[in-house]
C-alpha cells in the first residue's frame, strides 16, 4: 500500500498545516484525486507575513554574493529532484516532453537569476553628477515583504519566474500558489527547505485566491504585490485594498516559457531607489598634478 | 529675548519685467482657446491678497480636447521625430527659459508667495537646468536601458502642486518629452501663471502643436484628466490623500502611475555633529519655502547630550529670520500660499499646544495684509503626537530627543511616510550605517534640501513611488517590452 503524501503549507521555514484545519483535493488531469492540500486561511496569511518580515532584514543584510550562492543551490536541489517534478507535472496533465521542458526551463531560470544577485546593483545604481559640491549616489534597496499571487496557468515555471527576481533582490515573499496545480509549489517548498534559503524568505500557501488575497492585499506590513492573471474582480479588489499603505502593485500576464520573460526589470520592479548626498570639502591649497 | 523688529531698508525686486494679462485662456494644440463653459477664476498674490489675473477653468470637454490634441501630436508628429530632434526642442525651451529667467522668477513670487531670493536663485535655475539635462537624454535612451526593448508610452496626464510650480512642471514635462511622450498638464489652481508663461515659451520655441497642453482649473479638472480613457500615464505631485484617490482611479486601466506625495521627514543630529552647521541645516530644512516642501525636515531628533545646546541655538537663530514681503530680497520666509493653507497650519499650531508640547515663536511684526506665519518650534513633543506624525506643510518644527542610535532609527522610521531624512554626524561609518537603515528615498547627510536634475528624487512607503530626476527618472516615461 502506497503512503500518500500530506501537502502542507510552507511558512517560516517550517511545513505547517493550515490553522483552519481544512483541506481540498488536488486532482489529476482525468479528475482523479491525487492529494489533499491545505486550504490556507487569512490567519495563515498573517502568520506568513510575520515570518516574512522577521526574515527580511537579515536576508537583505547578507552579502549579494552569498545570496547568489544560495539561489544557485536552489537550482542544484531542483536538478536533483527533477524526476519528482516531471512526475507531478505529468500527473497534472502535461505530456512527458512538456514536463521535461518546463522543469529544465525552471532550473535554467534559477541559474539565470542566481547570477543577477550581485550584478543588478551595478546596473541600477548611479553616481549622479550634481552641480553643487556634493557626493551624490543612488542605490537600489529591496522593498521588503512582497505578496505574490503565483501564475495560475503553469505549475512551476510561473512560480519560479515570479519569486526569484524578488528574493534575488533581497525581498521576502508570501506566495499564494496555483490553486489547482499546487503540487509543484509544495514540492518547490521542499527544494527551498533543503537549499540554504533561510526560513521566512519564501512562504508558500495553498488554497483559494479569493479567500486569502484580500488579507494579503490589505495587510499593512506588506510593501508590494506581484499579481499574476486572476479574475478581474479579485484583482481589482486586491489593488483597491492595497491603496491604504500605497503598496506598489505589478500585474503580470506573461507566457513564462518565452525566454524574453526574464530580465533585469523584473528585479528592479521590486526595488526602491535611495539617493544620498554628502558635502565634499573644498580644499583650497591643493592643485591637481600629473 | 526677541529682537525681530528689524529696520531693514526694503530691497524690492521690480515687477516691471512681468507683463500680466487680465485673463488667460487654455493652451491647447499650440493655441490659446477659451474654456468651453466660459468659466474663469481669480488668482491672487498671497503676500497682499491683491488680484493678479483671471484663469480659465477647464471642464471635461476641454480636457478631452487637450488629450485629443496630445494624442494627435503623439501619433503624427512627436513619435515620428528622432530622439535627437526631440532633444533640440528641449534645448531650445531651456534656453528660452534662461533668457526669461527674471520674469519667471518674479512671476513665481507674485503668484505663490515664495521669497524672490528662492525663485531667482533656486526654482528658476533648477527648472531651466532640468530641461537642459533631459534634452541630452532624448537620443540616448537605449543606452540607459541596454539589452532591453523600450517604447514611449503615449499621452501623459500630469498634475503639479503649488509649492514649486515651475520647477515641478519641469520635473514632469522634461522627462516626458525626452522619452517621446506628449503631455497634458494641469497646474495647481493658486499658481498657474508660470505654467501659462511656459506655454508662451513653447510657442516661441516652435514646439509642434499639441506636444504640450496646459489646462488650468481646480481638482475637478485634474480628476477629469486622471480618468480620461486615452491617457497612458499619470504623474501626480500633491497630497497623499489625493494620491490614493488617483491610485484607485487607475485600477483596471493600463495607465502607468507615479506619485510624489507628502512627507514628515526626520532630521537627526548626533552628538558628534558639527553643531552650528547642523543648526543652520535644520533651519533650512523646515523654513525653506515657508515649510511648503514635501521633503521638509519637519521632525527634529537631537541626541540628548547636546539637546539643550541645539535648542537654544535654534531659538536664537529664529530671531534673525525675516518674515516679510516675498519681493523683498531681505525676506527669508515669504507668504503662505493661500488662506486655506494658513488655516491648516494655524490649526496644527493650536493642536500642538493642546497636545502638551512647548511652543516657541519669535515675536515680530507680520505684514497686516496677506497670509503669513511665524517660524515655530515645538519641544517636549511625543512620538505619537499628531504634530509629529501628520504633515503640516508649514514653518513648524516638532523637536524630540533621543539617547541611542537604535532608538532614533526606530523613531525616524516610525512613520507612514518615507520621503527624506537628514543625518548630522562627523563619523563617516555612522553616515553610511544610518543612511542605509533609514527608510527614505532621499537621505541628506550633513546637508539638507539639495536638488539637482541629475539626482533621482522620490519616496518610500506612503510618500509615493517612482523617481524624478537622473537616469532613474526615465523609467516613469517608458515601458520595457522585452
Amino acid at each position: 500500500m502506497e503512503i500518500l503524501k500530506t501537502y502542507k503549507l510552507y511558512i517560516g521555514g517550517q511545513f505547517t498545516r493550515t490553522e483552519s484545519g481544512r483541506s481540498y483535493q488536488i486532482q489529476s488531469a482525468s479528475g482523479q484525486a491525487i492529494a489533499n492540500a491545505c486550504l490556507g486561511s487569512k490567519k495563515d496569511i498573517r502568520n506568513a507575513v510575520q515570518a516574512a518580515r522577521k526574515a527580511q532584514a537579515s536576508w537583505a543584510a547578507k552579502s549579494a554574493f552569498n545570496r547568489s550562492q544560495i539561489i544557485y543551490r536552489i537550482a542544484e536541489m531542483l536538478e536533483t529532484r527533477k524526476g519528482q517534478f516531471i512526475e507531478e507535472l505529468v500527473l497534472l496533465g502535461h505530456s512527458n516532453a512538456t514536463a521535461v521542458a518546463e522543469v529544465q526551463s525552471s532550473i535554467d531560470r534559477c541559474i539565470y537569476y542566481a547570477g543577477w544577485a550581485d550584478k543588478y546593483q551595478a546596473l541600477s545604481s548611479s553616481v549622479n553628477p550634481v552641480s553643487s559640491p556634493h557626493f551624490n549616489f543612488s542605490v537600489p534597496e529591496p522593498m521588503g515583504v512582497i505578496g505574490v499571487v503565483a501564475c495560475q496557468e503553469t505549475a512551476l515555471i510561473g512560480l519560479i519566474s515570479q519569486i526569484l527576481p524578488l528574493i534575488v533582490g533581497g525581498n521576502c515573499v508570501v506566495v499564494i500558489a496555483n490553486t489547482t496545480k499546487a503540487l509543484c509549489a509544495i514540492s518547490f517548498a521542499e527544494v527551498l527547505a533543503t537549499s540554504d534559503v533561510p526560513g521566512g524568505v519564501v512562504n508558500i500557501l495553498t488554497g483559494e485566491v479569493a479567500e486569502m488575497l484580500p488579507t494579503l492585499a490589505g495587510h499593512m506590513d506588506v510593501n508590494a504585490l506581484s499579481l499574476a492573471k486572476i479574475k478581474d474582480h479579485l484583482s481589482r479588489n486586491a489593488q483597491e485594498a492595497a491603496i491604504d499603505n500605497l503598496k506598489r502593485c505589478q500585474l503580470y500576464s506573461l507566457d513564462y516559457f518565452d525566454s524574453k520573460n526574464q530580465g533585469l526589470h523584473f528585479i528592479t520592479d521590486f526595488q526602491e531607489i535611495k539617493t544620498t548626498w554628502h558635502p565634499i570639502e573644498q580644499i583650497a591649497g591643493g592643485a591637481a598634478g600629473y | 529675548m526677541s529682537t525681530t523688529n528689524w529696520n531693514l531698508e526694503p530691497s524690492l525686486e521690480s515687477t516691471a519685467v512681468v507683463q500680466l494679462k487680465d485673463q488667460y485662456e487654455l493652451f491647447i494644440n499650440g493655441q490659446w482657446q477659451a474654456p468651453k463653459a466660459k468659466k474663469y477664476f481669480a488668482t491672487i498674490n498671497p503676500s497682499d491678497e491683491s488680484h493678479l489675473s483671471n484663469i480659465a477653468w477647464a471642464t471635461e470637454a476641454d480636457v478631452d480636447l487637450a488629450v485629443k490634441s496630445a494624442r494627435n501630436a503623439y501619433e503624427n508628429v512627436w513619435s515620428k521625430l528622432s530622439g535627437a530632434e526631440r532633444g533640440k526642442y528641449l534645448f531650445r525651451i531651456a534656453r528660452l527659459m534662461q533668457e526669461k529667467a527674471r520674469e519667471l522668477a518674479v512671476l513665481e513670487t507674485l503668484d505663490g508667495g515664495k521669497p524672490i531670493k528662492e525663485s531667482r536663485d533656486i526654482d528658476i535655475p533648477l527648472a531651466c537646468n532640468h530641461f537642459f539635462y533631459y534634452a541630452g537624454w532624448a537620443d540616448k535612451l537605449q543606452e540607459a536601458f541596454a539589452g532591453q526593448q523600450i517604447e514611449s508610452l503615449g499621452v501623459a496626464g500630469q498634475i503639479t502642486p503649488w509649492n514649486f510650480p515651475l520647477l515641478m512642471l519641469a520635473w514632469k514635462i522634461a522627462p516626458a518629452l525626452a522619452c517621446g511622450n506628449t503631455v497634458v498638464l494641469k497646474p495647481a489652481e493658486t499658481t498657474a501663471l508660470t505654467a501659462l508663461k511656459f506655454a508662451e515659451i513653447c510657442q516661441e520655441a516652435g514646439l509642434p502643436a499639441g506636444v504640450v497642453n496646459i489646462i488650468t482649473g481646480y481638482g475637478d479638472t485634474g480628476a477629469a484628466l486622471v480618468v480620461h480613457p486615452d491617457v497612458n500615464k499619470i504623474a501626480f505631485t500633491g497630497s497623499t490623500a489625493v494620491g490614493k484617490q488617483i491610485q484607485k482611479a487607475c485600477i483596471g486601466t493600463d495607465k502607468k502611475l507615479t506619485l510624489e506625495l507628502g512627507g514628515k521627514s526626520a532630521n537627526i543630529i548626533l552628538e558628534d555633529a558639527a553643531v552650528d552647521q547642523a543648526v543652520e541645516g535644520v533651519i533650512n530644512a523646515i523654513f525653506y519655502n515657508q515649510g511648503h516642501v514635501c521633503c521638509a525636515g519637519s521632525r527634529l531628533y537631537v541626541q540628548e547630550s547636546i539637546a539643550a545646546q541645539v535648542i537654544e541655538k535654534l531659538k536664537f537663530r529664529l530671531q534673525s529670520i525675516y518674515v516679510g514681503n516675498p519681493l523683498d530680497k531681505n525676506t527669508d520666509i515669504g507668504a503662505i500660499n493661500s488662506k486655506k493653507q494658513l488655516e491648516t497650519i494655524e490649526k496644527y499650531i493650536s493642536l500642538g499646544r493642546e497636545e502638551g508640547a512647548e511652543i516657541y515663536q519669535p515675536t515680530c511684526q507680520l505684514p497686516s495684509k496677506g497670509y503669513y506665519c511665524l517660524p515655530t518650534l515645538f519641544t517636549d513633543v511625543a512620538q505619537s503626537a499628531r504634530i509629529a506624525q501628520e504633515e503640516i506643510f508649514g514653518p513648524v518644527l516638532a523637536i524630540q530627543t533621543f539617547r541611542t542610535i537604535d532608538e532614533v532609527l526606530q523613531k525616524a522610521n516610525n512613520s507612514p511616510y518615507g520621503l527624506a531624512a537628514g543625518v548630522w554626524t562627523d563619523k563617516g561609518a555612522r553616515i553610511f550605517g544610518l543612511s542605509s537603515q533609514l527608510r527614505a528615498g532621499v537621505v541628506w547627510a550633513n546637508t539638507y534640501n539639495k536638488f539637482d536634475p541629475a539626482s533621482p528624487f522620490g519616496g518610500y512607503k506612503e510618500s509615493g513611488f517612482g523617481r524624478e530626476g537622473g537616469v532613474h527618472g526615465l523609467s516613469a516615461y517608458l515601458k520595457i517590452t522585452n
